[in-house]
Protein backbone atom coordinates (compact mmCIF):
# COMPACT_ATOMS: atom_id res chain seq x y z
CA UNK A 1 0.00 0.00 0.00
CA UNK A 2 2.75 2.39 1.02
CA UNK A 3 4.58 1.60 -2.19
CA UNK A 4 1.68 2.85 -4.25
CA UNK A 5 0.83 5.76 -2.02
CA UNK A 6 4.17 7.54 -2.00
CA UNK A 7 4.53 7.90 -5.78
CA UNK A 8 0.87 8.78 -5.99
CA UNK A 9 1.24 11.61 -3.47
CA UNK A 10 4.39 12.82 -5.24
CA UNK A 11 2.59 12.71 -8.56
CA UNK A 12 -0.39 14.62 -7.19
CA UNK A 13 2.00 17.27 -5.87
CA UNK A 14 3.54 17.55 -9.32
CA UNK A 15 0.11 17.84 -10.92
CA UNK A 16 -0.86 20.64 -8.53
CA UNK A 17 2.33 22.55 -9.35
CA UNK A 18 1.84 22.12 -13.08
CA UNK A 19 -1.85 23.00 -12.92
CA UNK A 20 -1.08 26.24 -11.06
CA UNK A 21 1.72 26.94 -13.52
CA UNK A 22 -0.61 26.45 -16.47
CA UNK A 23 -3.17 28.86 -15.10
CA UNK A 24 -0.70 31.65 -14.45
CA UNK A 25 -0.41 34.26 -17.12
CA UNK A 26 3.24 34.57 -18.14
CA UNK A 27 2.52 38.12 -19.28
CA UNK A 28 1.65 39.15 -15.75
CA UNK A 29 4.93 40.51 -14.51
CA UNK A 30 4.88 42.23 -11.13
CA UNK A 31 5.86 45.84 -11.65
CA UNK A 32 8.73 47.12 -9.53
CA UNK A 33 7.15 50.58 -9.79
CA UNK A 34 4.34 49.87 -7.35
CA UNK A 35 4.89 51.94 -4.23
CA UNK A 36 7.30 54.21 -6.10
CA UNK A 37 6.68 57.77 -7.33
CA UNK A 38 5.23 57.93 -10.83
CA UNK A 39 8.11 58.80 -13.19
CA UNK A 40 8.12 62.43 -14.17
CA UNK A 41 7.39 63.53 -17.72
CA UNK A 42 6.23 66.58 -19.64
CA UNK A 43 4.41 65.83 -22.88
CA UNK A 44 2.19 67.58 -25.39
CA UNK A 45 -1.48 66.83 -25.00
CA UNK A 46 -4.01 65.76 -27.57
CA UNK A 47 -5.30 69.30 -28.00
CA UNK A 48 -3.77 71.46 -30.70
CA UNK A 49 -1.31 74.03 -29.45
CA UNK A 50 1.60 73.88 -27.07
CA UNK A 51 -0.24 72.87 -23.91
CA UNK A 52 1.72 70.28 -21.94
CA UNK A 53 0.85 67.90 -19.17
CA UNK A 54 2.92 66.58 -16.33
CA UNK A 55 1.95 64.16 -13.51
CA UNK A 56 2.57 67.01 -11.06
CA UNK A 57 -0.60 68.62 -12.45
CA UNK A 58 -2.59 65.83 -10.81
CA UNK A 59 -1.05 66.22 -7.36
CA UNK A 60 -3.66 66.00 -4.62
CA UNK A 61 -5.92 63.81 -6.73
CA UNK A 62 -6.27 60.07 -7.05
CA UNK A 63 -6.12 59.32 -10.76
CA UNK A 64 -5.67 56.67 -13.38
CA UNK A 65 -3.15 56.61 -16.20
CA UNK A 66 -4.32 54.52 -19.15
CA UNK A 67 -1.89 53.60 -21.93
CA UNK A 68 -3.63 53.33 -25.27
CA UNK A 69 -3.29 53.75 -29.05
CA UNK A 70 -5.66 53.74 -31.99
CA UNK A 71 -3.82 50.75 -33.51
CA UNK A 72 -4.24 48.70 -30.34
CA UNK A 73 -6.89 46.03 -30.78
CA UNK A 74 -7.39 45.24 -27.10
CA UNK A 75 -7.97 48.96 -26.45
CA UNK A 76 -11.07 48.79 -28.60
CA UNK A 77 -12.44 46.15 -26.31
CA UNK A 78 -11.44 48.08 -23.21
CA UNK A 79 -12.56 51.50 -24.33
CA UNK A 80 -16.34 51.30 -23.78
CA UNK A 81 -15.64 49.93 -20.30
CA UNK A 82 -13.48 52.97 -19.50
CA UNK A 83 -15.99 55.40 -20.99
CA UNK A 84 -18.80 54.00 -18.84
CA UNK A 85 -16.54 53.96 -15.78
CA UNK A 86 -15.43 57.57 -16.20
CA UNK A 87 -19.01 58.74 -16.71
CA UNK A 88 -20.38 56.92 -13.72
CA UNK A 89 -17.63 57.47 -11.17
CA UNK A 90 -16.17 60.86 -11.97
CA UNK A 91 -12.69 59.44 -11.78
CA UNK A 92 -9.97 61.40 -13.57
CA UNK A 93 -8.37 59.21 -16.22
CA UNK A 94 -5.37 60.52 -18.11
CA UNK A 95 -4.62 58.82 -21.42
CA UNK A 96 -1.08 58.10 -22.54
CA UNK A 97 -1.16 57.73 -26.30
CA UNK A 98 1.67 55.25 -26.81
CA UNK A 99 3.63 55.35 -30.08
CA UNK A 100 0.63 56.32 -32.15
CA UNK A 101 2.75 56.37 -35.31
CA UNK A 102 4.22 52.89 -35.65
CA UNK A 103 7.59 52.15 -37.30
CA UNK A 104 5.92 50.48 -40.29
CA UNK A 105 3.92 53.68 -40.88
CA UNK A 106 5.24 55.81 -43.77
CA UNK A 107 4.92 58.85 -41.50
CA UNK A 108 7.26 57.32 -38.89
CA UNK A 109 10.30 59.14 -40.19
CA UNK A 110 8.57 62.50 -40.66
CA UNK A 111 9.68 65.48 -38.58
CA UNK A 112 8.36 65.62 -35.02
CA UNK A 113 5.79 68.36 -35.65
CA UNK A 114 4.20 66.50 -38.53
CA UNK A 115 4.11 63.27 -36.56
CA UNK A 116 2.55 65.04 -33.61
CA UNK A 117 -0.13 66.60 -35.76
CA UNK A 118 -0.95 63.34 -37.51
CA UNK A 119 -1.06 61.44 -34.20
CA UNK A 120 -3.35 64.08 -32.71
CA UNK A 121 -5.71 63.93 -35.68
CA UNK A 122 -5.92 60.15 -35.65
CA UNK A 123 -6.46 60.04 -31.90
CA UNK A 124 -9.14 62.75 -32.00
CA UNK A 125 -11.07 60.93 -34.73
CA UNK A 126 -10.82 57.67 -32.85
CA UNK A 127 -11.98 59.21 -29.56
CA UNK A 128 -14.87 60.93 -31.31
CA UNK A 129 -16.02 57.61 -32.66
CA UNK A 130 -15.48 55.49 -29.54
CA UNK A 131 -16.08 58.07 -26.80
CA UNK A 132 -13.55 59.94 -24.69
CA UNK A 133 -13.05 58.83 -21.07
CA UNK A 134 -9.94 60.97 -20.60
CA UNK A 135 -9.62 64.31 -18.85
CA UNK A 136 -6.62 64.74 -21.08
CA UNK A 137 -4.44 62.51 -23.19
CA UNK A 138 -0.72 62.97 -23.65
CA UNK A 139 1.27 62.07 -26.73
CA UNK A 140 4.17 59.71 -26.10
CA UNK A 141 5.29 59.53 -29.70
CA UNK A 142 8.63 57.78 -29.24
CA UNK A 143 7.50 55.57 -26.35
CA UNK A 144 10.20 56.74 -23.98
CA UNK A 145 7.77 57.72 -21.26
CA UNK A 146 6.29 54.26 -21.75
CA UNK A 147 9.70 52.74 -21.05
CA UNK A 148 9.99 54.77 -17.83
CA UNK A 149 6.66 53.35 -16.74
CA UNK A 150 7.69 49.81 -17.69
CA UNK A 151 5.08 49.54 -20.43
CA UNK A 152 5.48 46.36 -22.47
CA UNK A 153 2.03 45.84 -23.93
CA UNK A 154 -0.90 48.14 -24.64
CA UNK A 155 -3.31 48.71 -22.91
CA UNK A 156 -1.93 49.18 -19.43
CA UNK A 157 -3.55 50.98 -16.52
CA UNK A 158 -2.00 52.58 -13.45
CA UNK A 159 -3.60 53.96 -10.30
CA UNK A 160 -1.68 56.89 -8.83
CA UNK A 161 -2.39 58.39 -5.42
CA UNK A 162 -2.53 62.00 -4.18
CA UNK A 163 1.19 62.10 -3.49
CA UNK A 164 1.96 60.86 -7.00
CA UNK A 165 2.86 57.29 -5.96
CA UNK A 166 1.90 54.37 -8.22
CA UNK A 167 -0.36 52.07 -6.23
CA UNK A 168 -1.56 49.58 -8.81
CA UNK A 169 -0.80 48.43 -12.30
CA UNK A 170 -2.79 46.27 -14.66
CA UNK A 171 -1.62 44.94 -18.02
CA UNK A 172 -4.30 44.18 -20.58
CA UNK A 173 -7.87 45.31 -21.12
CA UNK A 174 -9.62 46.23 -17.87
CA UNK A 175 -12.99 44.59 -17.28
CA UNK A 176 -16.04 46.00 -15.46
CA UNK A 177 -15.45 43.38 -12.74
CA UNK A 178 -11.85 44.46 -12.20
CA UNK A 179 -12.86 48.12 -12.02
CA UNK A 180 -15.72 47.49 -9.61
CA UNK A 181 -13.98 44.97 -7.36
CA UNK A 182 -10.41 46.16 -7.30
CA UNK A 183 -9.76 49.58 -8.75
CA UNK A 184 -12.76 51.50 -7.43
CA UNK A 185 -12.38 50.33 -3.79
CA UNK A 186 -8.65 51.05 -3.98
CA UNK A 187 -9.28 54.55 -5.30
CA UNK A 188 -11.92 55.22 -2.64
CA UNK A 189 -9.48 54.15 0.03
CA UNK A 190 -6.70 56.29 -1.40
CA UNK A 191 -9.02 59.27 -1.54
CA UNK A 192 -9.66 59.03 2.19
CA UNK A 193 -6.03 59.07 3.18
CA UNK B 1 4.40 -0.13 -9.22
CA UNK B 2 6.66 0.28 -12.23
CA UNK B 3 3.58 0.85 -14.34
CA UNK B 4 2.44 3.58 -12.02
CA UNK B 5 5.73 5.43 -12.18
CA UNK B 6 5.74 5.11 -15.95
CA UNK B 7 2.26 6.54 -16.09
CA UNK B 8 3.25 9.38 -13.79
CA UNK B 9 6.30 10.15 -15.88
CA UNK B 10 4.22 10.15 -19.02
CA UNK B 11 1.60 12.47 -17.52
CA UNK B 12 4.26 14.82 -16.21
CA UNK B 13 5.92 14.91 -19.62
CA UNK B 14 2.59 15.65 -21.22
CA UNK B 15 1.88 18.51 -18.80
CA UNK B 16 5.33 19.93 -19.41
CA UNK B 17 4.71 19.83 -23.13
CA UNK B 18 1.41 21.63 -22.56
CA UNK B 19 3.19 24.34 -20.56
CA UNK B 20 5.70 24.83 -23.36
CA UNK B 21 2.99 25.01 -26.01
CA UNK B 22 1.01 27.57 -24.03
CA UNK B 23 4.14 29.72 -23.73
CA UNK B 24 4.73 29.58 -27.44
CA UNK B 25 1.11 30.54 -28.06
CA UNK B 26 1.44 33.55 -25.78
CA UNK B 27 4.63 34.64 -27.48
CA UNK B 28 2.88 34.53 -30.82
CA UNK B 29 -0.21 36.45 -29.85
CA UNK B 30 1.44 39.19 -27.86
CA UNK B 31 0.96 42.59 -29.34
CA UNK B 32 3.57 45.13 -30.34
CA UNK B 33 5.39 42.47 -32.26
CA UNK B 34 6.25 43.36 -35.78
CA UNK B 35 8.49 41.52 -38.15
CA UNK B 36 11.00 43.76 -39.76
CA UNK B 37 14.38 43.48 -41.33
CA UNK B 38 17.40 43.67 -39.11
CA UNK B 39 18.51 47.22 -38.42
CA UNK B 40 21.62 48.24 -40.33
CA UNK B 41 24.84 48.11 -38.37
CA UNK B 42 25.44 51.36 -36.57
CA UNK B 43 28.58 53.28 -37.21
CA UNK B 44 30.26 52.39 -33.94
CA UNK B 45 31.23 48.68 -33.81
CA UNK B 46 32.58 48.88 -30.24
CA UNK B 47 29.29 50.28 -29.01
CA UNK B 48 27.34 47.61 -30.92
CA UNK B 49 29.51 44.88 -29.46
CA UNK B 50 28.83 46.11 -25.95
CA UNK B 51 25.15 46.42 -26.75
CA UNK B 52 25.04 42.79 -27.87
CA UNK B 53 27.01 41.75 -24.79
CA UNK B 54 24.61 43.45 -22.42
CA UNK B 55 21.41 42.66 -24.22
CA UNK B 56 22.16 38.94 -24.41
CA UNK B 57 21.76 38.96 -20.65
CA UNK B 58 18.42 40.72 -20.86
CA UNK B 59 15.01 39.28 -21.62
CA UNK B 60 12.67 40.71 -24.21
CA UNK B 61 9.50 41.57 -22.31
CA UNK B 62 7.29 40.88 -25.29
CA UNK B 63 8.53 37.49 -26.49
CA UNK B 64 9.85 36.45 -23.08
CA UNK B 65 11.87 33.51 -24.36
CA UNK B 66 14.09 35.63 -26.53
CA UNK B 67 16.92 37.84 -25.40
CA UNK B 68 16.87 41.54 -26.03
CA UNK B 69 19.75 41.00 -28.44
CA UNK B 70 17.87 38.64 -30.73
CA UNK B 71 14.30 39.89 -30.46
CA UNK B 72 12.65 41.62 -33.40
CA UNK B 73 9.81 42.99 -31.29
CA UNK B 74 9.32 46.72 -31.48
CA UNK B 75 9.73 47.21 -27.76
CA UNK B 76 13.05 45.34 -27.90
CA UNK B 77 14.16 47.74 -30.60
CA UNK B 78 13.22 50.71 -28.43
CA UNK B 79 14.98 49.22 -25.43
CA UNK B 80 18.11 48.59 -27.47
CA UNK B 81 18.03 52.25 -28.46
CA UNK B 82 17.74 53.15 -24.80
CA UNK B 83 20.70 50.90 -23.93
CA UNK B 84 22.73 52.49 -26.75
CA UNK B 85 22.01 55.93 -25.31
CA UNK B 86 23.08 54.74 -21.84
CA UNK B 87 26.32 53.28 -23.21
CA UNK B 88 27.05 56.57 -24.97
CA UNK B 89 26.40 58.37 -21.69
CA UNK B 90 29.21 56.30 -20.20
CA UNK B 91 27.10 54.09 -17.91
CA UNK B 92 28.49 50.81 -16.64
CA UNK B 93 26.88 47.45 -17.45
CA UNK B 94 25.53 47.29 -13.92
CA UNK B 95 24.01 50.79 -14.24
CA UNK B 96 22.25 49.73 -17.44
CA UNK B 97 20.89 46.56 -15.90
CA UNK B 98 19.72 48.53 -12.86
CA UNK B 99 17.97 50.97 -15.20
CA UNK B 100 15.93 48.16 -16.76
CA UNK B 101 15.30 46.31 -13.51
CA UNK B 102 13.92 49.52 -11.97
CA UNK B 103 11.32 49.63 -14.76
CA UNK B 104 10.58 46.03 -15.60
CA UNK B 105 11.67 44.10 -12.52
CA UNK B 106 14.06 41.18 -12.03
CA UNK B 107 12.22 39.40 -14.81
CA UNK B 108 14.33 41.20 -17.45
CA UNK B 109 17.50 39.56 -16.17
CA UNK B 110 18.25 36.11 -17.51
CA UNK B 111 20.58 35.74 -14.56
CA UNK B 112 18.67 37.27 -11.64
CA UNK B 113 20.63 38.54 -8.69
CA UNK B 114 21.06 36.19 -5.77
CA UNK B 115 18.93 37.63 -2.97
CA UNK B 116 16.35 36.26 -0.53
CA UNK B 117 13.56 36.63 -3.09
CA UNK B 118 15.42 34.54 -5.65
CA UNK B 119 16.89 31.94 -3.31
CA UNK B 120 14.27 29.38 -4.24
CA UNK B 121 15.09 29.94 -7.89
CA UNK B 122 18.83 29.58 -7.41
CA UNK B 123 19.05 26.90 -4.77
CA UNK B 124 15.71 25.08 -5.16
CA UNK B 125 16.98 22.58 -7.73
CA UNK B 126 19.98 21.67 -5.57
CA UNK B 127 17.77 21.25 -2.52
CA UNK B 128 15.49 18.96 -4.54
CA UNK B 129 18.53 17.00 -5.76
CA UNK B 130 19.74 16.63 -2.17
CA UNK B 131 16.33 15.41 -1.01
CA UNK B 132 16.23 12.93 -3.89
CA UNK B 133 19.75 11.68 -3.08
CA UNK B 134 18.87 11.22 0.60
CA UNK B 135 15.67 9.41 -0.42
CA UNK B 136 17.61 7.12 -2.71
CA UNK B 137 20.18 6.40 0.01
CA UNK B 138 17.48 5.52 2.52
CA UNK B 139 15.69 3.36 -0.01
CA UNK B 140 18.83 1.43 -0.98
CA UNK B 141 19.76 0.86 2.65
CA UNK B 142 16.29 -0.47 3.41
CA UNK B 143 16.45 -2.76 0.43
CA UNK B 144 19.80 -4.14 1.47
CA UNK B 145 18.45 -4.86 4.93
CA UNK B 146 15.49 -6.67 3.41
CA UNK B 147 17.58 -8.90 1.16
CA UNK B 148 17.65 -12.42 2.60
CA UNK B 149 20.92 -14.27 2.12
CA UNK B 150 20.36 -17.17 -0.22
CA UNK B 151 19.80 -20.28 1.82
CA UNK B 152 21.72 -23.09 0.17
CA UNK B 153 21.94 -26.45 1.69
CA UNK B 154 25.34 -28.14 1.76
CA UNK B 155 23.99 -30.68 -0.61
CA UNK B 156 22.96 -28.07 -3.15
CA UNK B 157 26.29 -26.28 -2.84
CA UNK B 158 28.08 -29.51 -3.54
CA UNK B 159 25.94 -30.07 -6.60
CA UNK B 160 26.60 -26.60 -7.87
CA UNK B 161 30.34 -27.15 -7.52
CA UNK B 162 30.05 -30.34 -9.46
CA UNK B 163 28.11 -28.63 -12.19
CA UNK B 164 30.57 -25.75 -12.43
CA UNK B 165 33.49 -28.11 -12.71
CA UNK B 166 31.64 -29.59 -15.67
Amino acid sequence: MKKVLIPLVLFMGLVVFLAVGLKRDPREIPSPLIGKPAPHFTLFTLDPGDAKFSPIDMQGQVWMLNVWATWCVACREEHPVLVAFAEKNQVPIVGLSYKEIQPQDPAYKSPFDEKLQLARERSQVWLKRHGNPYVTSVMDLDGRVGINYGVYGVPETYVIDKAGVIRYKFVGAVTPALLAEKILPLMAELKKS
Amino acid sequence: MKRLILNATFAAGLSLAAVCVSHVAVAQTVELRTEREAAPMAEDPALEARLVDISQELRCLVCQNESLASSQAELADDLRQEVRALIRAGKSDQDIKDFLVARYGDFVLYRPEVKPLTWVLWFGPFVLLLIAAIGLGVYLRQRRALAVPAALSDEARERAKQLLKG
